[in-house]
């Protein structure tokens, strides 16, 4: 059953066949069995998922109505707050916190009866493309366990590709729902900005910082962004209009007549060949599907990466400014204040944040402030711009999601930049604030291992995404005769 | 040698920059619902978004945006279509996010002016004050510094944080440079801050105390050379806490930089704390150094553009000025410029019109207030409005004289009771057995007995020495233990005695 995706699952829940209570502890056990190499997550709370799944459980027994995906697991990244849950972002300076508080996405799986098992690891403060900043190691890709499983949301999408859980939340500020998906052979969406509550997500960029719903299909997607999705007077802002209808257009599928805009700009050089030729023989499956693909100019893209390294930083180094050991978190060091929280700041803080945080300092500094965030807002302008010129001539555009295929733990870690650049196709429609979707497109032929194909729509057109990108993964599934995450090694009782 | 303050505006023209900020009274706060209650047990009134834990996030309060608007109408600003706020970022304990969320480049409200009014040698004369901006802002928690002697940081062995006060909504009303006053500066500061607090009373968007720190005053004072361009260095005189204290730092910094710069030394650029019990001001923060506060706009926030119908809206609700509403109260009751003065100075001018409104006779009202009430308040070096004595008691009292009930000096007893907190004037006459004797006979006994026991000043009264009298009727009021009216006992005395 945990092989199964979380629509069937539902079906299953629904039909009587399964209870959530014996699919939760399935899971459970799966995670008992196999997190051990993987290390997706960082805190299980199994009589929590369990108190949750009975109370499912009797919901639907006592024939109460349910929401679709009632009943069904989900792991959490650990940036998002769940009341008395250890939440710590992946860094030492939260160790030991238990928020007092729900996050928005919190209150509404809780809602919608998702059983939440626990929490995933992710970079520090969800600032990486690899999962390998976190202060509690790393996390292990479940195709290749010396690879890395993407980040910052590694946890979560290493979670599904080890079926761990079926469901997972992501959050994605330049990439780190769309890359791990594309590494781990998974699907992620980062929904139009402000479609999502960011209530309750311990912010790293404010202004770019999205929650969204990662998972094995584009369908198990669509319905875990309905849940989650919609306008949230907690957060200013959010978009005060209904959530687009993803599930009918992943049921839907129908690219007919679509016209779909590859960005010239984001292939060619620094993309691996097998990773492009993915891409490709997705592109002609779209077009024997009766989309028309145009190809579309966004000349500025050039510069989005090196906006997204100021204006991210900056940000990051006010959001960041609150661990000062005064109400919460760790603290070391005795003396004044002063001293105390320069003290806890030097422990707490790993080497990829204070690097952000004083290149942020720096970007903010009068005197900097013009040349640095005042040039990056005026490129996050521009860079919108592009989109929406070659949204004039095509409905979606699309991508690799990733230039490469996951690389091994330790390849990139002392070469910031090279790491940064990971995320050079996904960075665009974050400093946009559209949505993107990233779906498997295929194993590359140099090293067998899964690629992304990723889906750009205009804000809060996310629906078009879900139609593309279920119209590709059903034209693949045909293609290849099963999921290709039956292709993974197996994991687990040697 | 100290100087005069004449010697110094002789010689030296100061000039003014105030910084005024007002707690709004808001019923939640500033960017989350928690209440804005004042003196609530430490740490009750605080939420997510207020103790800034990770993932929480600022909604604006939309009633703290109108009471803006309001302001800034009042004080003939032009109001911004489309305003921000940013973060300004500095590490302090008692500010929970380490960056204050506030209003930067692109204030609500921009460009008015007040007028205010001074009593000079040529009478009363207006100053035009310009109001640079008007813009919002959260405040901050407080720190209680414990162990040390002097409540400050320095010297404490540690600090305790309440962060109720955190994100209370703050509006900070900045003048433009102002020039121009001459010796009255202190005076104009003064009553800056009087009309200020007037109008933010009259639109009701603030209690405005400033003893609980509700309105608060940065004082800016510099001097330059009369007939000089480049403006001097200037200090800043934080949180001044009443309208005296506003014009007695002011004349103190004036006279402290003229020493200075008579030396020869030069004003350091700094923030200053004032001192109540020896009027002077000691030295805070250095601001040689321009802090650099690393502003950015708000991303959690979207930008403020109130509509022009909002803002007609708001303009169309604005009380009359206090200045028109103080010209009105003056016609009606028939009151010289110099009392209307004197009752603005004690700040009484409220409380006698709500004295008058119950009913009370106008110079009866404004002679209690002025007289007894602000003499006790004096004495206890509170303001009257915060005595337990109301408008309602005054009215009372004013009342119970008017009909023979109370003479004046037994009306003076009442009123010491309530301040007491002995209870309302009728529990207090009650419970005193304060009556007044108006009994004939009764009274005619005590005249007897005190003509008997000082005969020769009787006889001094028979010969037509009428200021005699008075030790009879002492003897005679002492007697009655107070209870007879003064009036009634003379007109009987010196009828008895042949002279009425």
């Amino acid at each position: 059953m945990i092989k199964k995706s979380a629509s069937e699952m539902a079906s299953a829940l629904s039909a009587g066949e399964i209870t959530s209570v014996e699919l939760t502890q399935a899971h459970l056990d799966q995670i008992a069995n196999v997190d051990g190499d993987v290390h997706a997550f960082l805190h299980v709370d199994v009589d929590g998922a369990i108190a949750q799944a009975r109370a499912v459980d009797e919901k639907r027994k006592s024939g109460e109505k349910v929401a679709p995906l009632a009943g069904v697991p989900l792991a959490l990244k650990d940036v998002l707050v769940q009341k008395g849950i250890p939440t710590t972002c992946g860094s030492k300076m939260l160790e030991g916190w238990r928020p007092p508080y729900d996050s928005t996405v919190v209150t509404r799986l809780k809602e919608n009866g998702i059983v939440i098992l626990g929490k995933t690891n992710m970079d520090e403060f969800a600032m990486g493309s690899s999962t390998e900043n976190s202060a509690y190691g790393p996390t292990h890709n479940p195709w290749d366990l010396s690879r890395i499983p993407g980040g910052s949301g590694g946890g979560s999408s290493a979670a599904l590709a080890a079926f761990e859980a079926p469901l997972a939340i992501g959050t994605d500020t330049g990439g780190s729902i769309r890359q791990p998906a594309a590494v781990t052979g998974t699907v992620g969406v980062k929904p139009t900005y402000g479609g999502v509550s960011r209530y309750g997500l311990v912010a790293f960029s404010s202004s770019l910082d999205q929650a969204g719903p990662c998972a094995r299909t584009v369908l198990d997607a669509a319905y875990l962004h309905e849940a989650i999705g919609g306008y949230d007077r907690m957060d200013s802002t959010s978009i005060n209009e209904p959530v687009p209808a993803v599930v009918a257009a992943a049921k839907d599928g129908n690219v007919k007549g679509m016209k779909i805009g590859v960005i010239k700009e984001l292939q060619g050089d620094g993309y691996q060949p097998g990773v492009l030729k993915l891409f490709n023989q997705s592109l002609e499956i779209l077009a024997s599907l009766g989309a028309e693909i145009v190809e579309v100019s966004c000349k500025y893209f050039d510069y989005a990466l090196a906006a997204y390294y100021l204006i991210a930083p900056s940000e990051c180094s006010s959001n960041l400014a609150r661990f000062d050991a005064m109400r919460y978190g760790i603290r070391v060091g005795e003396g004044s204040a002063e001293e105390v929280m320069n003290a806890t700041r030097q422990v707490g803080f790993g080497r990829e944040v204070k690097r952000r945080i004083i290149l942020g300092t720096y970007a903010l500094s009068s005197g900097y402030y013009d040349a640095y965030y005042g040039s990056a807002q005026k490129v996050r302008t521009l860079i919108s711009r592009d989109f929406e010129n070659a949204f004039t001539k095509a409905d979606v555009l699309v991508s690799p999601t990733a230039p490469t295929t996951a690389f091994k733990i330790g390849e990139k870690a002392n070469d910031p930049i090279a790491m940064y650049l990971n995320d050079i196709a996904t960075i665009p429609t974050n400093l946009a604030g559209i949505g993107g979707m990233s779906v498997p497109s295929g194993l590359a032929e140099e090293d067998g291992l899964p690629a992304g194909f990723q889906i750009m729509a205009p804000a809060m057109k996310d629906d078009r995404m879900y139609k593309v990108g279920s119209a590709l993964e059903a034209a693949l599934l045909t293609k290849w005769g099963r999921p290709i995450l039956e292709s993974a090694p197996a994991l687990g009782a040697k | 040698m100290a100087l005069s303050y004449s010697d110094v505006i002789s010689k030296y023209e100061p000039v003014l920059g105030l910084e005024v900020h007002v707690e709004l009274g808001t019923e939640s706060k500033m960017f989350c619902g928690c209440n804005t209650v004042f003196g609530a047990a430490p740490n009750t009134q605080t939420c997510p978004v207020c103790l800034g834990l990770p993932g929480a996030l600022p909604v604006v309060n939309g009633k703290a945006i109108d009471y803006t608007i309001a302001i800034g109408l009042a004080l003939n600003c032009s109001i911004a279509p489309y305003s921000r706020f940013a973060r300004k970022n500095y590490f302090y304990p008692d500010m929970p996010k380490n960056f204050q969320t506030s209003q930067y480049d692109e204030p609500i409200c921009v460009n008015g002016y007040l007028d205010v009014t001074v009593d000079t040698e040529d009478g009363p004369k207006e100053f035009r004050i310009e109001i640079e901006r008007v813009h919002m802002e959260e405040d901050t928690g407080k720190s209680l510094h414990m162990g040390g002697s002097t409540g400050r940081i320095h010297g404490a062995d540690y600090s305790l944080l309440d962060y109720n006060r955190a994100g209370i909504p703050l509006v900070e009303i900045v003048t433009k440079v102002v020039t121009g006053t001459g010796k009255y500066a202190p005076e104009v500061a003064r009553a800056y801050v009087s009309e200020l607090r007037d109008i933010l009373r009259g639109l009701g968007v603030s209690d405005v105390k400033m003893e609980q720190g509700s309105l608060r005053c940065d004082a800016n004072v510099s001097l330059r050379l009369i007939g000089a361009e480049k403006l001097g260095t200037r200090s800043e005189t934080k949180n001044v806490n009443s309208l005296r204290s506003v014009e007695r730092a002011v004349r103190g910094e004036m006279i402290r930089h003229a020493e200075l710069l008579d030396k020869g030394e030069r004003v350091t650029q700094e923030t200053r704390h004032f001192h109540e019990d020896t009027g002077l001001t000691t030295p805070g923060r250095s601001k040689e150094q321009a802090e650099d506060y690393r502003y950015f706009p708000e991303p959690d926030l979207v930008p403020v553009a109130p509509s022009s119908e909002l803002v007609e809206k708001i303009r169309a609700t604005l009380p009359e000025k206090p200045s028109v509403r103080r010209k009105k109260l003056q016609e009606a009751w028939q009151v010289p410029e110099k009392e209307m003065a004197a009752m603005i100075n004690a700040d009484v001018l409220d409380l006698v019109e709500d004295t008058v409104k119950l009913g009370a006779d106008p110079t009866r009202a404004r002679g209690w207030w002025l007289g007894e009430i602000a003499r006790i308040a004096n004495e206890k070096a509170v303001a009257a409005s915060e005595l337990s004595i109301n408008p309602q008691d005054v009215a009372e009292i004013v009342a119970l004289v008017a009909q023979g009930e109370l003479t004046d000096k037994l009306a003076r007893q009442v009123v010491e009771g309530v301040i007491n907190g002995e209870g309302r004037p009728t529990e207090i006459i009650e419970k005193r057995g304060i009556k007044v004797v108006s009994d004939d006979s009764a009274l005619m006994a005590a005249i007897e007995k005190a003509i008997a026991a000082q005969p020769d000043v009787a006889e001094k009264v028979r010969g037509g020495h009428i200021p005699a009298a008075g030790a009879l009727i002492g003897a005679i009021m002492k007697e009655t233990k107070g209870q007879a009216d003064a009036a009634k006992v003379r007109e009987l005395l010196l009828k008895h005695l042949g002279q009425g």
